[in-house]
């Protein structure tokens, strides 16, 4: 009786759902958009279907391998990505991407022209790729635990902080540190050096507490760990928290990163697609998105009527200085991809 | 109609959206990047740092599905000896902490387990010294008992509970003491439960590796770490497909042989 | 003795629920906790709660995962109870190898079948809501079996067998002999599929269309900007209504339960 009962019940419920998910009208016109999860403002998407009456079918990856996997099944036929400057380096060589005419567009100059010429590093004549949001990797620390100012990645390295120490779980960036603290290019081909990077991480782990991705903000936060190798924006939100603690961009130097974005080759309505990018060049659009990530937006319209104390803030706007050391990590070569697979694998299995 | 072609609708299920996808990702794991054949991908798993992820999760496996099987069975004895009239209750309870998303549990026991975490602080008004167990092995074991330890319960208490008590009375009256009824009967006819409690443990914490890189701060490397790595970071999907295909038959062949030996003459086996 | 026993056994079980239960009481402090830290407690609000409700995304998001989870387990309770009749009545050797074919959702990592499954469609049909659908039935199915089947090895099968040949059909031998038997086996895989269905993301991942979300993807998604207090506040509420449910019916059913037990004492 009672199984009976539930049984039903259940059914019931079933087909109210599967009744209640029909009937929505639907917009003419489609882009599918994808994105890194959390990285836009939902409001400014139902926005744009108001103003243009284009609908947006949005879909979020967690890491750029991930989205390049979804992508290059062609699972989806998407129109726009958006995705870190290495992986947008690999679909621009690929010829996954379309050609773009910024000059065309109403918004494209409020992007900085310096974040223009960071992206040369991967796409050389401007053509493909719209800068969104960058940052700098660096060091988020403890004050209270950590004497002095940092201003060093030896920190890391000098085993003054055992087990108090929290790196990134990413092959790329965990050496991009290690490469830049020995003085190497972090797009360096030389086996020798990214070897040597290998064998100081390999003397450091005993000191590392852990290798995290996203939590490593929060452990720095909690007190469970004096310091973390973190993206800028993680740091700003960081500090939100727990005012104790602070950023630096090594002075060896670091990584600038620039998520952009591009228009697939399979894109159908390069119109629509280019509306869309400027649209998010548009200075209160941008500003939306800036409100809700909290990362470097290169849209210098923005920049300008920022908060002072944001302005001034090295997470939040990176300054010149931190600027000048840091370079633009670009895809690696199949055969280098391969080695940092090997030390990487090795390196954990130590 | 014969009561076998009650599976059709399962079989045609099975070959349609397990088999032959099974087969695509199975020709990327026997094929390089142009597409010739080779064995090396399906062999990647003998290769040093491989065979000692591989060991080390079945090291992890093993010792989860026993520490499982010793929390469980007193648990479903003991829930048994209640008499609860409600047994749905009682499963109930058991999912439902499942129903919230795995991944805020897990970072839920993160901020247990952690150096300033909730576990500390609870020791430390007791006035105990503070335990390190964040980011190490012992993390990682609970965090893998916790996520399975529903799944081992779940089946021995359904199959015990099913266990007539008309059974136990009568071997109680012919003189059997309680260690002779569990040897003799409830463990006996506990065992297909258990078997699906095994299956159920075992086989995905071999190819866990969210737990081992949140609580175990990606500092153990288990295959399925590799294997997530293989896809997902480096992008070698020939590669991946490969050690997945390998760790697949190790598992099938291993869980097989010692099901079929141990259970063969009395018909329980689930293989 | 007896009782110092017994209470022995309530510690235990005791402790057994507070293991399972502690992430959850966790989860429960941090929705009303008024900071958007996960590590930080910034004082009690229900804000988050007042702001769930109209946040279309999350909404959407749960419907999606609600149908998406009721959908495929049922559908999956269906074709694995029959199919678990089915494989029982099997000759061994063909048993064996439907069973080991049965478990390769289990044992495959969930990445390499969200790939494949991913790899397939592509094939023949567009991502989207149906292609999910179809995968969490696929994935959901083995649980239902090895739910079903230890239940139907301990049950008397050829009293089912023995109705046919005395003419019961099959859905009547089936409603009257191994539902009342098998039933709480069926149930138990049902709920299994459901958990697994709402657990699920990266297979979700891989064969979703754009613009489905789960919650499951929503939360992965906030994995780095750090989680939503909102889904806090949601898994709360999804919690206690679910209890709520399972303590009312627990009690109605108890009730039913002890006229039954007059009745069956009358006769």
């Amino acid at each position: 009786m009672l199984r009976k009962n539930l049984c039903a019940a259940l059914i019931a419920l079933t087909g109210g759902l599967m009744l209640g998910g029909c009937g929505k009208e639907e917009p003419a016109e489609y882009l599918t958009v994808f994105n890194y999860g959390e990285y836009m403002d939902p409001e400014v998407i139902d926005q744009f279907t108001e103003e243009t009456g284009i609908g947006i079918k949005y879909e979020e990856a967690l890491t750029p391998e991930e989205l390049y996997a979804k992508y290059s099944s062609g699972a989806i036929s998407y129109d726009l990505v958006c995705s870190a400057d290495y992986m947008i380096q690999r679909l621009i060589q690929e010829g996954e991407a379309q050609k773009v005419d910024f000059s065309s567009m109403k918004y494209a100059d409020n992007i900085g022209d310096r974040f223009w010429q960071f992206s040369k590093a991967f796409d050389p004549d401007n053509e493909y790729a719209l800068p969104y949001f960058y940052g700098t990797i660096g060091i988020l620390y403890d004050t209270t635990k950590v004497d002095g100012p940092v201003d060093s990645w030896s920190v890391l390295f000098d085993g003054s902080y055992k087990n108090d120490i929290i790196m990134q779980n990413s092959q790329r960036d965990t050496f991009m540190i290690t490469l830049k603290y020995l003085g190497y290019s972090l797009n360096t081909s030389d086996e020798n050096e990214l070897r040597e990077a290998q064998q100081l991480l390999i003397r450091q782990k005993p000191d590392v507490q852990a290798y995290l991705v996203d939590e490593a903000r929060d452990e720095v936060v909690a007190g469970n760990a004096a310091m973390a190798v973190v993206y800028s924006g993680e740091a700003y939100l960081g500090h939100e928290y727990n005012e104790d603690l602070a950023y630096v961009v090594p002075k060896e130097g670091s990584n600038v990163w620039i998520d952009s974005w591009i228009v697939t080759k399979n894109c159908k309505n390069p119109e629509a697609a280019a509306k869309f990018l400027d649209f998010l060049c548009r200075e209160d659009v941008a500003e939306k998105n800036f409100e809700y990530i909290y990362y470097s937006t290169p849209n210098e319209a923005v920049v300008e009527n920022m908060d002072e104390e944001l302005r001034n803030d090295p997470a939040i706007t990176p300054t010149e200085e931190d600027l000048a050391k840091c370079e633009v990590c670009t895809q690696a070569d199949e055969e280098i991809a391969r080695l940092y697979n090997e030390l990487w694998k090795e390196l954990k299995a130590d | 109609m014969k009561r076998k072609y009650l599976a059709t609708p399962y079989i045609i299920w099975v070959v349609g959206f397990t088999l032959l996808p099974l087969i695509t990702i199975g020709i990327s794991a026997f094929t390089r990047d142009n597409g010739t054949f080779t064995w090396s991908n399906i062999l990647a798993i003998s290769e040093p740092i491989n065979r000692q992820a591989l060991f080390f999760s079945l090291a992890i496996a093993l010792g989860c599905t026993l520490i499982c099987i010793l929390l469980a069975y007193p648990a479903a004895l003991f829930l048994k000896s209640f008499r609860f009239k409600r047994k749905g209750f009682t499963i109930f309870l058991l999912v439902l902490p499942m129903w919230m998303n795995f991944i805020l549990r897990i970072l839920a026991w993160q901020m247990i387990l952690s150096k300033n975490g909730i576990l500390n602080f609870l020791l430390g008004k007791l006035g105990i010294a503070p335990l390190s167990i964040s980011n190490t092995w012992g993390a990682l074991m609970i965090g893998m008992v916790y996520d399975f330890l529903p799944y081992m319960i779940l089946p021995v208490f359904n199959a015990i509970s099913d266990i007539d008590e008309d059974t136990i009375e009568a071997a109680r009256d012919l003189g059997a003491g309680s260690m002779a009824v569990f040897r003799k009967i409830i463990f006996p006819l506990s065992m297909p439960g258990m078997l699906s409690g095994v299956v159920m443990v075992f086989v995905p914490a071999m190819t866990s590796f969210v737990i081992a890189d949140i609580l175990g701060g990606g500092k153990v490397q288990l295959i399925g770490n590799i294997i997530e790595q293989e896809f997902m970071k480096s992008m070698d999907w020939h590669l991946g497909a490969g050690l997945s295909i390998s760790l697949m038959l190790l598992v099938l062949i291993s869980l097989a042989f010692t099901m079929q030996n141990d259970m063969e003459d009395r018909g329980t086996t689930i293989w | 003795m007896v009782s110092l026993k017994r209470v022995f056994m309530k510690c235990y079980l005791a402790l057994i629920l507070l293991f399972l239960y502690a992430p959850i009481l966790v989860l429960v402090v941090l929705s009303f906790n008024d900071s958007r830290s996960r590590v930080k407690w910034g004082g009690f609000t229900l804000q988050w709660y007042g702001s769930l409700f109209s946040n279309r995304q999350i909404m959407e998001a749960l419907k999606t995962t609600l149908i998406l989870g009721f959908g495929s387990a049922a559908a999956a309770t269906v074709i694995g109870t029959l199919g678990a009749l089915g494989i029982e009545a099997m000759r061994r050797r063909s048993y064996r190898v439907v069973m080991s074919v049965t478990n390769i959702p289990i044992l495959n990592a969930d990445i390499v079948t969200g790939i494949a499954l991913m790899l397939w469609f592509v094939r023949f049909m567009p991502l989207g809501f149906g292609s999910v659908m179809i995968a969490h039935i696929t994935f959901n199915i083995p649980y239902v079996i090895l739910s079903v089947m230890p239940k139907l090895k301990s049950l008397n099968i050829s009293i089912y067998e023995a109705a046919r040949d005395l003419g019961a059909g099959s859905v009547y031998a089936f409603f009257h002999i191994v539902l009342p038997q098998a039933g709480s086996g069926i149930l138990a895989g049902f709920f299994m599929a459901l958990t697994m269905s709402m657990d699920d993301f990266v297979i979700t991942y891989f064969t979703k269309g754009a613009g489905v979300n789960t919650l499951s993807t929503m939360i992965y998604g906030e994995i780095r900007k750090g989680i939503k207090p909102q889904m806090y506040a949601l898994s709360t509420l999804l919690f206690a209504v679910i209890f709520v449910i399972l303590l009312l019916f627990n009690i109605l059913s108890g009730k039913g339960k002890s006229t039954d037990d007059i009745v069956e004492r009358s006769r």
